[in-house]
C-alpha cells in the first residue's frame, strides 16, 4: 500500500482539474531538492547529504530513510497521506486571488504559481474520512508562495472551519506556511489572522474539536493565528516553527541562536505543543484522538 | 531650529524661523512690524496645512513614529480622569511595553491597555521600544476578560512596530499569546475599540487589535510588515522603503477603503505631538462617542457584528470564468 503512496491521487476533487503528477514535484516540494541534480531520479537529503531515489523516497512518505528527515509535502500528498481511500471532497477550489492594492506583478505572481502548483491558490480544503471518522480538513501548501495567508487561504479557511461548525464535525488544519501573512494583499492579509482565529472562537464555543498540525515551515501570521489553536497542537519531527523568522532574530538580539532553536522538539519542550509524530504514525494517532473524541460526544449524548 | 522636526516641514520651520528672528528684531530695534509678522504667520499656517493635506505614505509613517508623539500613558493621563495602571500576567511577568489598568472617563469606568514605548534613549530600552512579549499579551487577555467580568468597555491603544523577535518570546510562545488574544477577543462580551495612536506594526499590534470599532489617528499606520522588511524582501533595497510605504496601502485613507478601519480621528496641526491636550481631546470625544453607540446593543448583537465585520475582510474572486492556458 505504501509502495503506491504517491503514485495517483487518492481524493475526487470537484471542480479542480487534475494533473498528472511529475516526479520532479518531489524535488520541487522539498527544500532539501538540489536543483543542480543531472535528472530528476534522485535527491539529496540536506540534512544528511545522502543521495536518495525519488521513488524510494516517495515509498518512504518523503521521509529520508537514512536520517529520518521529513521533506515537505504538498498539500495534495498530505491529503493522499492522511485520508481514506476515494474519501475526499474538496470544496470552494474555484476561488482566486485578486490584487486588492494593485501591488506591482502579483498577478504573474500569482499565476506562475498556479501554473508550478496546478492550486488556485495555497491551501486545499474539503471533507474527509480518517480512519472511518468525517473531518473538515484544510491542508496548506508551503509551495504557493510560501504557503502564505492572504485572502483566498484566509476565506477557504474560515468556510472550513463554519462547515465544521455547521455539520458538526471536527477539524483538522494541516499548517506549513513560511511566508506567514500575504505581504502582497497587504492589510487585508494581515486580517485573515483575525478572522481565522474569530472563526476558531465559535468553533470552540459550539464545542468542536479542532487538531492543528504543524508543519515544516510554520511562522508568522500562521503561526500566529490558528496554527496555534488546536485543541491539540502536533507537529512533525525536525518541522520549523515560530513566530518570527531566525535571521531576524539573530539580527535584533546579535547572538547566535541555541541549537535546536524552533524545531518541533524545542516547541515540545517549551509546552507549546502536544506531541511529535513521524509522519508514518500520522493517521494512526489522529485516528485515535478522534476516536476517543467520538466516545466524548457519544457519551453526552446518552447522557441526556 | 528644532532638533526633531522633519525633512518635509523644513520649508516651514524656516519660515517659522524667520517669524522669531522678525520678533527679536522689532523688540531690540522697537520698531513696529506686526503688519508684516502676522503676513508670515498667517503663511505657515498655509504652508502647513499644505504640508499636511497631501502627505505620503511614507512621511505620515514619520510622524507616526515621532519620538515626541504623545504614548499610551500620556492619553491615558489626559483621556481619564482616574487611571489605576495594573501590572503582570500572574504566569511569568510584567511586560513594560505592553500596559494596562482600569480607569474612569467621567462617569464611564474602562480598562485600557496599550502598546507603551519610551521617549529617551533609556525609556525606550526599559519599554523596548513598545515591543512586546507574550508576557505582555497574556497580562493584556488577563485584564480584558476581568474587565468582561465586571462589564467595563475596553480601549486598546495599538502603538508598536511589531512583537518582539527574541529567544524568550520564541520559548514562551509569543506566537501564541497573539493567536489567544485575537480568538478570546472576538468573544469578549463587553465593547472594544481599537486606536492606532503611532505604529500599527503586523500581528504585534493585531494582537490587542480585534474590536468592535478600529480607528486609526490621522498620521498612523497599519500595516502587514514593516515597509524597510517589505522592501528588503521585495526588492533587496531598504532604501526602497519609499516605494513599499506607498505599495502595503498602510494610511487610514487606505485601509477605510479596504474596510479595515472604521474611522480616522483627526489630530491637532502638524501632528499629535504638537499639542497634546488638544490630540486627547479629540481622541477622547472620538470614544465617548464610538461606546455610547455599542452601548446600545445587546451582547448578541455585539458579538454577531463583531464577528462579521471579521468576517467580511478579505478580497476574493469566486466562479470565475477565467481559464489558465497552462493548466
Amino acid at each position: 500500500m505504501l509502495k503506491d503512496f504517491f503514485g495517483k491521487s487518492k481524493y475526487v476533487t470537484v471542480e479542480r482539474k487534475s494533473r498528472p503528477r511529475r516526479s520532479s514535484e518531489v524535488e520541487e516540494s522539498g527544500r532539501e531538492g538540489k536543483k543542480e541534480m543531472p535528472d530528476d531520479l534522485w535527491t539529496k537529503c540536506k540534512e544528511c547529504k545522502e543521495i536518495i531515489f525519488n521513488k524510494k523516497l516517495a515509498e518512504n512518505l518523503k521521509v529520508c530513510p537514512n536520517c529520518g528527515n521529513h521533506f515537505r509535502l504538498t498539500a495534495t500528498e498530505r491529503i493522499s497521506l492522511l485520508i481514506d481511500e476515494d474519501k475526499f471532497e474538496e470544496y470552494d477550489a474555484d476561488l482566486e486571488a485578486t490584487n486588492p492594492l494593485g501591488f506591482p506583478n502579483y498577478e504573474e505572481k500569482v499565476e506562475k504559481y498556479q501554473r508550478k502548483t496546478g492550486l488556485k491558490d495555497a491551501v486545499i480544503t474539503g471533507i474527509g474520512d480518517i480512519n472511518g471518522h468525517t473531518v473538515s480538513l484544510a491542508a496548506l501548501d508551503s509551495r504557493f508562495l510560501m504557503g502564505s495567508m492572504n485572502s483566498v487561504v484566509g476565506e477557504k479557511l474560515t468556510r472550513a472551519i463554519e462547515r465544521a461548525i455547521d455539520q458538526k464535525l471536527p477539524l483538522i488544519i494541516v499548517a506549513g506556511g513560511g511566508g506567514g501573512a500575504r505581504m502582497y494583499e497587504g492589510m487585508l492579509s494581515l486580517m485573515q489572522m483575525a478572522k481565522t482565529s474569530a472563526a476558531l472562537k465559535r468553533l470552540e464555543q459550539a464545542g468542536q474539536l479542532f487538531i492543528s498540525i504543524l508543519t515544516d515551515p510554520t511562522y508568522g501570521g500562521i503561526s500566529a493565528s490558528f496554527a496555534s489553536l488546536g485543541d491539540i497542537n502536533i507537529a512533525e519531527p525536525g518541522a520549523k516553527i515560530g513566530f518570527a523568522g531566525p535571521r531576524v532574530i539573530k539580527q535584533t538580539i546579535n547572538r547566535d541562536l541555541p541549537e535546536g532553536f524552533q524545531t518541533a522538539e524545542f516547541l515540545l519542550k517549551y509546552g507549546m505543543i502536544d506531541k511529535v509524530v513521524k509522519r508514518s504514525e500520522l493517521k494512526n494517532i489522529l485516528g485515535k484522538i478522534l476516536n476517543i473524541h467520538e466516545m466524548g460526544s457519544m457519551r453526552g449524548e446518552t447522557d441526556a | 531650529m528644532p532638533s526633531s522636526y522633519l525633512d518635509f516641514e523644513k520649508p516651514l520651520v524656516e519660515l517659522e524661523e524667520k517669524v522669531n528672528e522678525l520678533k527679536s528684531f522689532m523688540e531690540e530695534k522697537d520698531i513696529d512690524l506686526t503688519e508684516e509678522l502676522e503676513r508670515l504667520n498667517k503663511r505657515a499656517k498655509v504652508l502647513q496645512k499644505e504640508i499636511f493635506s497631501s502627505l505620503e505614505p511614507w512621511q505620515i509613517l514619520q510622524i507616526a513614529r515621532h519620538p515626541e508623539r504623545p504614548t499610551t500613558l500620556d492619553y491615558i493621563e489626559l483621556v481619564c480622569d482616574e487611571f489605576i495602571e495594573l501590572h503582570g500576567d500572574r504566569q511569568f511577568s510584567d511586560d513594560k511595553a505592553l500596559i494596562g489598568g482600569i480607569g474612569r472617563i467621567g462617569d464611564l469606568p474602562v480598562t485600557v491597555i496599550g502598546h507603551q514605548k519610551g521617549k529617551t534613549t533609556k525609556d525606550n530600552i526599559e519599554r523596548n521600544f513598545g515591543m512586546a512579549h507574550p508576557e505582555g499579551y497574556r497580562k493584556a487577555l488577563r485584564l480584558m476578560k476581568q474587565a468582561e467580568k465586571f462589564n467595563r468597555p475596553i480601549i486598546a491603544l495599538v502603538n508598536t512596530p511589531g512583537a518582539y523577535p527574541g529567544v524568550g518570546a520564541e520559548e514562551r510562545g509569543q506566537a501564541e499569546a497573539i493567536a489567544r488574544n485575537m480568538m478570546e477577543m472576538a468573544g469578549i462580551t463587553v465593547p472594544i475599540i481599537v486606536v492606532i495612536i503611532g505604529e500599527g506594526g503586523s500581528g504585534g499590534a493585531l494582537g490587542i487589535g480585534v474590536g468592535d470599532k478600529v480607528l486609526m489617528l490621522e498620521y498612523t499606520y497599519y500595516s502587514v510588515c514593516s515597509p524597510e522588511a517589505c522592501a528588503a524582501i521585495l526588492w533587496k533595497d531598504a532604501k526602497e522603503a519609499e516605494t513599499a510605504a506607498k505599495a502595503l496601502k498602510i494610511t487610514v485613507k487606505d485601509l477605510m477603503k479596504l474596510g479595515i478601519v472604521d474611522g480616522v480621528v483627526p489630530e491637532p496641526p502638524g501632528g499629535a505631538h504638537k499639542d497634546y491636550q488638544l490630540s486627547a481631546q479629540l481622541l477622547r470625544e472620538e470614544i465617548l462617542k464610538e461606546i455610547k453607540k455599542l452601548d446600545k446593543l445587546n451582547t448578541e448583537e455585539l458579538l454577531e457584528i463583531r464577528y462579521n465585520k471579521f468576517r467580511n475582510m478579505g478580497q476574493i474572486k469566486e466562479n470565475s470564468q477565467k481559464i489558465l492556458s497552462e493548466l
